[in-house]
């Protein structure tokens, strides 16, 4: 008979866990400090063997898995009468989910069908008298509450990145148990008939991430432009080289790609780019302000961004006053390196 | 069709939110129909003018909580319904749900529920898929189209909006949908509307109308506080080569859980 | 008595408002530089209902009050004057005289199309030699038969290019004792034989909207065009000016209103000997200068508002309005510009655009200095109201609501 208190859902796409799955298993061994007894993950899908291997690896203990048919694609119906029925049995106190489309829906549903209590997009967890205190923000971010779930399990859903993912050790070994699913195919009321990828660019408007490029982008000299082009041509050209790396960038971090009104007059890139007071007034999570002087009408485009990174090669440049790091540096080289190491840091 | 869209009464986004003596407050900022919400009742109302029908706007909310649902009327809704009682205040999200679900079975008859994606004040965004699973009805969330619905066969197939893109689902009605901006903006009041909102005559249910008796609920937000003032303290990074301070601006970068 | 909005005044405020700064907002500077009217302001407008907001909906209108146009278009010109012009033109000079002094075929002819917006109106009083001095107008409309010849030059007309029909005050009787009592107003539909029309650029300001000329050559048009009876022109046009006088001042508390609120933003951002510009005392008497006119303007055109909706005569309050508001937006603009430094100079902020639309406002529709002599002869008696023949319609919830 399974005891253990603290349990964490992997969510996976295609028969990939997704990363912010491993957070709640870094989550779930503090709580188990206070709590006592090991780390419980539950996955359900298609060949879904090799995931609960892996969450023995990231720090569980034992795993339920279900690779039924009807947990092919994900639908909250089926999944969470699978959840319910495994929590109902083993009466965990604890169960966490990484904040995704499906961990959300998921937890929302199981809370239902133990009648108990949702802390969804958590930052921080504590525990107080035997109960969980969740940190989330409210009111948009504006705020931050402390949330406590009287009655048990108390679901939780972990904001991703964050939690930290725990270390991988390939020579832990566990349970795993496959479970049987509770819903047939005929009791489930939805049927998922297709998926297309998303593929097209980050909206500046709605992006969480911005990389914005200003004068300092054509500013290579390094770099030699093809043979036999006219004069009055090279300094766009470089700086549409310089907005490639720009490009490479934003595309490693999802993100948008803005720019000064500097470099639209400049005719280095469209109009529908501009970040400031004429342009558009963006309010990003991360602003990365390359080659760009920070000049205040820029400013009212971006200040009210979260956490703002400037690269520029000239230290006195206003904007590093602005930011919360800065890089006194060439973007050429600069942007490259950044584009490697988030690339390196962001798949592991 | 009988159609049902949910929407909550939240204080304006641009208002200036703030804890005082342990309270939130938005001093004399307005109170609003949740922006979400809109979305909700542009896609109702699009969905009655193609099938034909009724739409009903509900709420759960405080006896004066009745600027969301004379927004909604305003906008085309046919008839509003406002929930209101001492039990379902500091309601949570489950409770919320089970009295939508009540408030929806009394109803009858039902087809479709719409939902807006969250509501900017708890930013939960779990009450759609939790009367849902309260009806034992499909939850169709963070829908970015609806690409198909046939009342008479009752199916519906609609396009959700992924993190990792677009995803097509098919299902039964009745159904909850709950929705994202993709799905169109929000028309403006007609004049037209914002007349007869304003005359319109709201019923309150009460608990005891919807035959229900809620629990004590199961969250509940002891402690809220301002976020800690951020002033800014700008660190110059360095290092020895470009790929250094790239590496160590990556870490700093992550631990701000920006990303 | 209430200072309060009610629930459905709020509600239309929060329509415009919407309307105002999501649609044209973004554009509206792009067009303002170019000098050219955005195609789809009119279309859009017409959609909403916004063209036909007051009148009637027996008359194709959308049945609110007059309260309702004046906080439409405070709501409009906050955003860009160009679109309370349209206002001012089609609906308070042109649509509200149809709605006051036409006959139940010119509504079914003109009023009824125009509050559908599917027709634009424009008013045609002014010409290149007669502004303030309304006897002085020099164009004809000769009688003959079951037909008037119209003929002459009217300039400075709003929307002169983008309407269907204008309301114009031409001259019947060129030997009348009084040349006040030779004019009459016409509704002429503007594709008729005979009438050319222009648009006007070069102009300081509203250069997002359309100002032109209209010429009349031998242009006929029947008798059931003639608005009121001959002779009545002047009176007309005066109680049209009562009309478009009124979306004129509750514009121009849109305008206070844009200035003071670019000021206020402005104030607590940009720094200057180490802290925000607003602490100090120059900047901020500037702001409560804005304040004290916002308030004041607002009050003034609302009761306006308010008489018009009770049926009672309101020439003077409407004038007074008027006066105070415009002059007040362009004080509140420049001031404005002062508080943003050598950036509101620069068309990068709004506020230079604020300035160069308030003055127009001093101008047309009753030069400041003509409200000046009429709130005078007002106080000091010289000067009465002039009994109309035709008083513009109560708002009857009633009458309005119903087809």
């Amino acid at each position: 008979m399974m005891t253990n208190k603290i349990w964490v859902y992997i969510d996976q796409f295609k028969g990939e866990a997704i990363p912010a799955s491993w957070e709640t298993i870094s989550a779930a061994q503090y709580l188990t400090e206070q709590y006592g007894g090991g780390v419980t993950a539950v996955v359900a899908g298609s060949q879904v063997q090799e995931i609960a291997k892996q969450a023995i690896q990231y720090g569980a203990e034992e795993v339920f898995y279900s690779e039924d048919s009807t947990f092919d694609e994900f639908r909250a119906e089926p999944y969470a009468s699978l959840l319910s029925g495994l929590a109902k049995e083993h009466g965990p106190e604890v169960i966490l989910f990484p904040t995704t489309s499906r961990g959300r829906e998921l937890a929302a549903m199981v809370a239902v069908d133990l009648k108990t209590g949702l802390l969804p997009d958590v930052t921080a967890l504590e525990v107080q008298d035997g109960n969980v205190v969740a940190t989330r923000p409210v009111y948009a971010g504006k705020l931050l509450s402390k949330a406590v779930c009287s009655t048990r399990p108390q679901l939780i859903t972990l904001r991703v990145r964050a939690f930290p993912t725990p270390d991988l050790d390939d020579s832990k070994t566990g349970n795993l148990t496959e479970v049987p699913a509770v819903m047939s195919e005929d009791d489930i009321l939805t049927k998922v008939a297709g998926y297309t990828e998303s593929s097209r660019g980050v909206s500046l408007n709605d992006a969480a991430v911005i990389v914005s490029g200003g004068r300092g982008v054509s500013n290579n000299p390094a770099l030699n432009p093809p043979d036999g082009m006219d004069e009055s041509q090279v300094e766009i050209w470089r700086a549409q080289e310089g907005f490639k790396l720009i490009g490479e960038l934003a595309e490693a971090l999802g993100a948008a790609v803005g720019a000064s009104r500097a470099a639209v007059d400049a005719g280095y890139i469209p109009y529908d780019h501009q970040v400031g007071q004429t342009g558009k007034v963006v309010s990003p999570d991360l602003y990365i302000a390359c080659g760009i002087s920070g000049a205040i009408q820029h400013q009212a485009g971006m200040r009210t961004s979260k956490v703002i990174v400037a690269i520029n090669k000239d230290p006195e440049a206003p904007i590093f006053r602005m930011a919360r790091y800065g890089i006194v540096g060439d973007l050429y080289d600069v942007v490259p390196a950044l584009t490697e190491a988030f690339r390196n840091r962001l798949s592991s | 069709m009988k159609i049902v869209v949910c929407v909550k009464q939240v204080p304006d986004t641009a208002a200036k939110v703030v804890v005082e003596d342990g309270q939130v407050t938005w001093g004399d900022a307005p109170l609003v129909i949740n922006p979400w919400d809109e979305y909700a009742v542009e896609t109702a109302l699009l969905q009655q003018e193609a099938h034909g029908g009724d739409v009903t706007v509900i709420s759960v909310g405080g006896e004066d909580a009745k600027e969301a649902v004379k927004h909604a009327l305003a906008m085309g809704c046919d008839s509003a319904i406002l929930i209101s009682d001492p039990a379902f205040e500091n309601a949570d999200s489950l409770i919320t749900s089970q009295v939508l679900a009540a408030a929806i079975e009394k109803m009858g008859d039902v087809d479709l529920a719409f939902f807006g994606r969250q509501a900017i004040d708890g930013d939960v965004g779990a009450t759609a898929a939790q009367t849902a699973r309260g009806l034992g009805w499909p939850a169709f969330t963070l829908v970015s189209a609806i690409s198909g619905l046939d009342p008479d066969a009752g199916t519906i197939q609609v396009e959700r909006s992924l993190e990792e893109g677009r995803q097509v689902v098919d299902g039964k009605l009745p159904a909850i949908v709950s929705v994202v901006k993709d799905i169109g903006e929000p028309r403006y009041p007609s004049f037209m509307g914002i007349r007869k909102a304003s005359r319109a005559e709201i019923p309150i249910w009460s608990q005891a109308d919807l035959s229900l008796e809620v629990a004590n609920p199961a969250v509940t937000w002891p402690e809220i506080t301002n976020p800690p003032k951020r002033e800014i303290v700008t660190e110059i990074l360095s290092g020895d080569s470009p790929k250094e301070i790239a590496e160590t601006l990556v870490e700093k970068i992550l631990e701000e859980q920006v990303l | 008595m209430e200072f309060t909005l009610n629930e459905e005044h709020r509600m239309v405020q929060k329509m415009v408002r919407g309307f105002a700064q999501n649609e044209i907002g973004p554009i509206i500077k792009e067009f303002d530089r170019k000098g050219e009217m955005a195609p789809f302001i009119l279309p859009r407008m017409a959609e909403l209902g916004i063209l036909g907001i007051c009148l009637p909906v027996r008359y194709g209108g959308q049945g609110m009050d007059y309260v309702s146009l004046g906080l439409a278009c405070e709501e409009l010109e906050a955003v860009d004057s160009t679109l309370r012009v349209v206002m001012s033109v089609h609906m308070g000079l042109n649509s509200m005289a149809l709605l006051q002094w036409g006959t139940p075929e010119q509504k079914e002819r003109f009023l009824i199309p125009q509050a559908r917006g599917e027709r634009i109106g424009c008013f045609g009083l002014t010409e290149p030699g007669a502004g303030s001095d309304v006897a002085g107008i020099a164009s004809t409309a000769r009688r003959k038969n079951d037909q008037y010849i119209l003929n002459g030059e009217k300039m400075w007309i709003s929307l002169a290019t983008k309407a269907d029909h204008a309301l114009i005050v031409v001259r019947t009787d060129p030997d009348a004792p009084d040349p006040h009592d030779g004019l009459t107003a016409f509704i002429v539909e503007l594709d008729r034989a005979g009438i050319k029309k222009g648009d006007i650029h070069g102009k300081l300001g509203v250069r997002a909207g359309s100002t032109g000329w209209l010429s009349f050559q031998d242009v006929e048009v029947p008798t059931e065009n003639r608005i009121g009876q001959e002779g009545e022109g002047f009176k007309i046009a005066m109680s049209c000016l009562d009309n478009g006088r009124y979306t004129v001042a509750a514009g121009a508390t849109g305008l206070i209103r844009a200035s003071l609120e670019a000021s206020v933003k402005y104030a607590k951002e940009r720094q200057a000997f180490g802290r925000e510009i607003g602490k100090f005392q120059l900047v901020q008497q500037k702001i409560a200068h804005m304040v004290k006119s916002y308030e004041a303007a607002r009050l003034l055109y609302l009761r306006a508002g308010w008489m018009k909706n009770e049926g009672m005569r309101n020439t003077r309050e409407t004038s007074l309005a008027k006066w105070f508001a415009t002059d007040a937006s362009f004080e509140a603009a420049s001031e404005a510009i002062q508080i943003h430094g050598a950036y509101g100079y620069s068309d990068e902020y709004d506020v230079e655009r604020y300035l160069r639309n308030a003055k127009g406002a001093i101008i047309y529709e009753g030069t400041s200095e003509i409200h000046q002599l009429m709130q005078a002869g007002y106080a000091l008696e010289y000067r009465q109201d002039v009994h109309l023949r035709c008083e513009l319609p109560v708002y009857d919830a009633e009458f309005w609501h119903n087809d």
